[in-house]
């Protein structure tokens, strides 16, 4: 565990501006309006090789940098803190611990790009966050922290702050965007991305709380320091969520590189008593499902792609031998089905049908062929879905057919090794 | 743009940065299948039928709404593009509603084809279709949701062409579907009954009101005296339903059919378009020497009459009084026609053919009974005229060609071209002008004023008088126009307006596909009607003028007062 991004949650008052600069508050904003040029920066940020913290692990740096290059008066930057993953509740931290820093990240955001109005687009579930956060800004506006002539410099920038209605898919950043504009939130295809168009058409620059965050950090004690943390591949550290069958549930901040086992072990104290660990699904509901045999796996942009699987939103759900594989991705998928915004065919469509065939699973009705069938609808919806929602939201269900095949096969077979499913009979197999 | 070169199926081809990979695979003879693409609309990228592999890409990509860049290699026809497209189409058709021997667009069906261009031989999916009623609730239009694929053509047409925003789709995840506003009835909802979202329908989910059955009933009820009009714009696209090319001239073979199945007399709407030019050309100068309201509307569209009563009602009185032309043909033909004829107008049956939707429910407006009777019984489609000619068995291609029948039958080509955007106008200036400056009118054809662009204006001189014209076509369009007329930035004295993009020719009964480039053929040969008509100005319309002598007697007269004009009410 470090305290690095975190180091001011729970510490300070969350909106006492002496008590966040007593413990280094706005020294990154000052450093880069005072002596750095807006590129000097990007190729800092670039430098820090920070990624996205919200799933896709984007290079921010290159993102900042794609907004920059585009010549338009108007840009926007949103900060995305519609923390909608299942199981993820980090940002929340930050943003009730220390809305400042996420906001002196967005107006750092803002310098070097070029942007001259931001967003916060807060889940609608955060009622007591958006109200912190108005005070916030409000602080910072008499403060000349924020709108006209930031710290007495030829820098303007203001933020409001918007709400979804609960809608997950709303996190995806096209969605976002649509719905900042009045619109019901369905993704748009990409290309164009945000960068070039996004918000009202204009260059806009999407980032994570957790990133946005990280940025006066980064302009603080410079790139090089800040890469101190973390591995090679991956720089910096994570906020993560743990939840499950864990004896010490919450939000930690680690380093890159350590393993799910230290995680699990050292971190959050181990797994509750009397119970045995089955899997731990790593990103949230969208994110893979991996048996114990992997938990040494580091958390580590590197390493995780070598397995095919990404961090999300570094949200860790441990999962115990009482749950049932199907069940468990059933009910995973009917929050997809839920979810979807129903534009595209195979999100739209692809949940529903992996629902009814999982319930055969469930009911011990199930054939080769319907898993056959899950497979195939599964990875069309990876394949072929419009936005990330789609294409993630079979995740667990094809990681748990590639790690957990032999209880599927059970169910198909007419038992359920937990006793968790009512078979052909009405009687759970073990029963 | 710059060109790049891209390899599609081992094919390289240099093709310009920033076309879609479904428009670079057209350049090497591919056609990509695509389902909620439309090449008017804007490109959705939701069926994704449209996939293909990328080399280097994590995932398949959709076609549509995929740019090329350099060196991009694309396999259009890979296994695993295949596998993919047909469970694309399986978790699809799952949800459709597959009646299809009983569907109207049985045969012409973007989903059927695909099926069977894609080679689906097994429908593995449970089907989770529902039945669910039918909003039949309309004169015009019929939804069945159960046939509905999601596409979203529905809602482009109706919210980014028309401007009216009937239907949008609600709710999410597999729930979502296109519905109107709080899930009411079409007839409930602010509906013009325009049908655009029948012309680009991929499926059977939309269609009009089938009334077909109405006609043979009443062809074959002994005691009624049935005659039929057709609009101007049927006979430049009823073709298109029998294998002709779009643009094909079928006037001979439509008169020749309908007369073969037993009207008792076959006529022409473009008979009471003269008659309408004559009307609104009087209506129009009576208002410019009268400090009328100006400026003035056309009304023969009634779809346009209804979007005006929707939404712009405090405009209603710059919309010209006079009835369209089915309108006035009906009252006609139940006043002096039967008169002349010696039958009593409730014998008499009208049947007419229209390129439209909205006609169906002009008809059964309760102002058009001026004759005493409901004017126009039974509307059809041109769709609808072809689907009776199919079911006759008689070949309508091989039937020698009639002309119509005397008197309401003789028309100039002022009236053919009331079927295409800019030529309700055009045909009215021709008149106008001769009228007011008693000269001859060289030049009669106002080439500014056509075409498929969505507004258009001229000025014309017509004597001492500058006469400002404007024309849209498409809902949207006029909207746009309604509001400077509103803001009272519109200096025009006359505006043309027709709710169809392309005008009547586009209209929502017309054959389907009705694609830019088919409405263009059609518009083309409603001109080459114009110019091959020995008359083309409406004032010279020689039964016109014998109207007006035994009956009507003069233009805005009394006789013409009750049976020509009419009024509109708020709908607001």
């Amino acid at each position: 565990m470090v305290n690095l991004i975190s180091r001011a949650c729970g510490k300070i008052s969350p909106l006492s501006i002496k008590e966040y600069k007593n413990n280094g508050g706005f020294k990154g904003l000052e450093k880069a309006l005072f002596n750095m040029t807006p590129k000097e920066v990007i190729d800092e940020v670039t430098k820090s090789s920070l990624r996205g913290r919200g799933g896709a692990a984007f290079p921010t740096g290159l993102k900042w940098k794609f907004v920059a290059m585009e010549e338009k008066d108007e840009k926007y930057i949103i900060c995305n803190a519609d923390e909608g993953e299942p199981g993820t509740f980090k940002d929340k931290i930050l943003l009730d611990g220390c809305p400042f820093q996420v906001i002196e990240g967005m107006i750092i955001g803002a310098y070097a790009i070029g942007a001259t109005k931001g967003y916060i687009y807060i889940r609608g579930e955060y009622p007591k966050s958006k109200e912190i956060l108005v005070k916030a800004l409000n602080i910072l506006r008499e403060e000349g922290i924020l709108g006209n002539n930031i710290i007495g410099q030829n820098f303007s920038f203001d933020i409001e702050v918007r709400s979804g209605a609960g809608a997950y898919v709303c996190g995806e950043e096209t969605a976002l965007i649509e719905s900042i504009e009045g619109n019901p939130g369905r993704s748009r295809f990409k290309p164009p991305y945000p960068p070039n168009k996004g918000l009202w058409g204009k260059p806009t620059l999407v980032n994570n709380v957790e990133t946005l965050a990280n940025i006066p950090i980064i302009m603080e004690l410079g790139a090089d320091e800040y890469k101190n943390y973390g591995t090679d591949s991956s720089a910096g550290t994570k906020l993560i969520s743990v939840s499950g069958s864990v004896v010490n549930k919450g939000v930690y901040e680690i380093e890159f590189g350590t393993s799910l086992k230290e995680i699990i072990y050292d971190v959050c104290g181990g797994i509750e008593e009397n119970k045995k660990i089955k899997f731990v699904q790593l990103g949230g509901s969208s994110g893979a499902c991996l048996p114990e045999e992997l938990l040494d796996t580091k958390l580590d942009f590197d390493e995780l792609s070598k397995l095919n699987i990404g961090l999300g939103s570094g949200a860790i759900l441990v999962v115990d031998d009482s749950i049932c594989i199907p069940d468990f991705v059933k009910n995973t998928t009917k929050f997809f089905d839920h979810e979807s915004c129903g534009k595209c065919t195979p999100c739209r469509e692809g949940n529903r049908h992996i629902i009814k065939i999982l319930n055969k699973f469930t009911e011990g009705e199930a054939t080769e062929r319907d898993l056959e069938l899950i497979k195939e609808i599964s990875n069309v919806m990876k394949e072929a879905s419009l936005c990330g929602l789609g294409q993630a939201a079979p995740t667990a269900l094809i990681t748990t057919i590639k790690y957990f095949k032999e209880e599927y096969e059970d169910h198909i077979n007419g038992s359920c090794e937990v006793g968790k499913c009512k078979m052909k009979k009405g009687v759970a197999a073990n029963a | 743009m710059p060109k790049v070169e891209i390899n599609i199926d081992g094919v390289n081809v240099l093709v310009e940065e920033g076309t879609s990979i479904l428009e670079a695979a057209k350049m090497v003879n591919v056609r990509i299948p695509t389902l909620c693409y439309h090449p008017d609309q804007a490109v959705k990228g939701s069926c994704r039928v449209c996939v293909v592999e990328v080399e280097n890409q994590r995932n398949l990509v959709a076609a549509c709404c995929t740019p090329v860049s350099k060196g991009m290699k694309i396999k259009t026809r890979s296994k695993k593009v295949r596998e993919a497209r047909r469970t694309i189409l399986n978790l699809i058709l799952a949800d459709h509603n597959q009646e299809c021997l009983a569907c109207v667009r049985n045969g012409n069906c973007e989903l059927q084809n695909l099926c069977m261009e894609l080679n689906i031989r097994d429908t593995k999916l449970e089907k989770i279709n529902k039945s669910l009623p039918i909003d039949n609730s309309n004169p015009s239009i019929v939804r069945d949701e159960s046939k509905c694929i999601k596409c979203g053509r529905c809602i482009t047409a109706c919210h980014e062409v028309q401007g009216v925003g009937a239907i949008y789709n609600i709710n999410r995840g597999s729930e979502m579907k296109i519905s109107t506003p709080l899930n009411r009835k079409l007839s409930e909802v602010a509906c013009v009954y325009c049908g655009q979202c029948i012309n680009v329908c991929p499926v059977g989910a939309i269609y009009e009101k089938n009334d077909i059955d109405k006609v043979w009933d009443a062809l074959e009820d002994g005691r009624k005296h049935v005659v039929v009009q057709i609009a101007p714009a049927i006979r430049v696209s009823l073709g298109e339903e029998f294998e002709q090319d779009p643009g094909s001239i079928v006037t001979g073979n439509i008169v020749a059919f309908l007369k073969r199945i037993g009207f008792n007399k076959v006529f022409d709407t473009n008979f009471t378009a003269d008659l309408t030019i004559i009307e609104e050309g009087h209506e129009l100068l009576h208002r410019l020497n009268n400090g009328g309201k100006l400026p003035m509307f056309t009304s023969c569209s009634p779809g346009w009459v209804r979007y005006i009563e929707y939404f712009y009602p405090e405009l209603l009185d710059n919309v010209s009084s006079c009835k369209s032309p089915q309108q006035m043909f009906g009252a006609l033909a139940k006043s002096y026609y039967a008169e002349k004829e010696g039958l009593d107008p409730k014998d008499v049956v009208v049947v007419s053919i229209m390129p439209c939707t909205a006609k169906k429910a002009e008809a059964v407006r309760k102002e058009m009974n001026d004759s005493g009777y409901q004017d126009v019984d039974i509307v059809l489609t041109t769709r609808e005229l072809g689907r009776m000619i199919k079911e006759s068995r008689i070949q309508i291609n091989e039937l020698e060609e009639e002309n119509f029948d005397d008197p309401l039958g003789i028309s100039t080509g002022a009236a053919a071209i009331f079927g295409a955007t800019g030529g309700v106008m055009e045909a009215a200036l021709r008149t106008v002008y001769e009228v007011v400056t008693k000269e001859t009118l060289e030049n009669i054809d106002f080439k500014d004023l056509r075409g498929l662009a969505g507004s258009k204006e001229a000025t014309v001189n017509v004597g001492d008088l500058e006469v400002n014209v404007a024309v849209a076509n498409g809902l949207e369009n006029a909207r746009k126009i309604l509001d400077l007329v509103k803001e009272g930035k519109a200096n025009y004295h006359f505006i043309e307006i027709m709710c169809c993009p392309g005008g009547c020719i586009g209209g929502g009964g017309q054959p389907i596909p009705g694609t830019n480039e088919v409405k263009e053929k059609r518009i083309e040969a409603i001109y080459n009607v114009d110019t091959l008509s020995e008359l083309r100005k409406s004032h010279e319309n020689p039964v016109v003028n014998i109207l007006y002598e035994e009956f009507l007697k003069e233009p805005l007269g009394e006789k013409s007062h009750k049976l020509l004009h009419t009024h509109y009410h708020s709908r607001s």
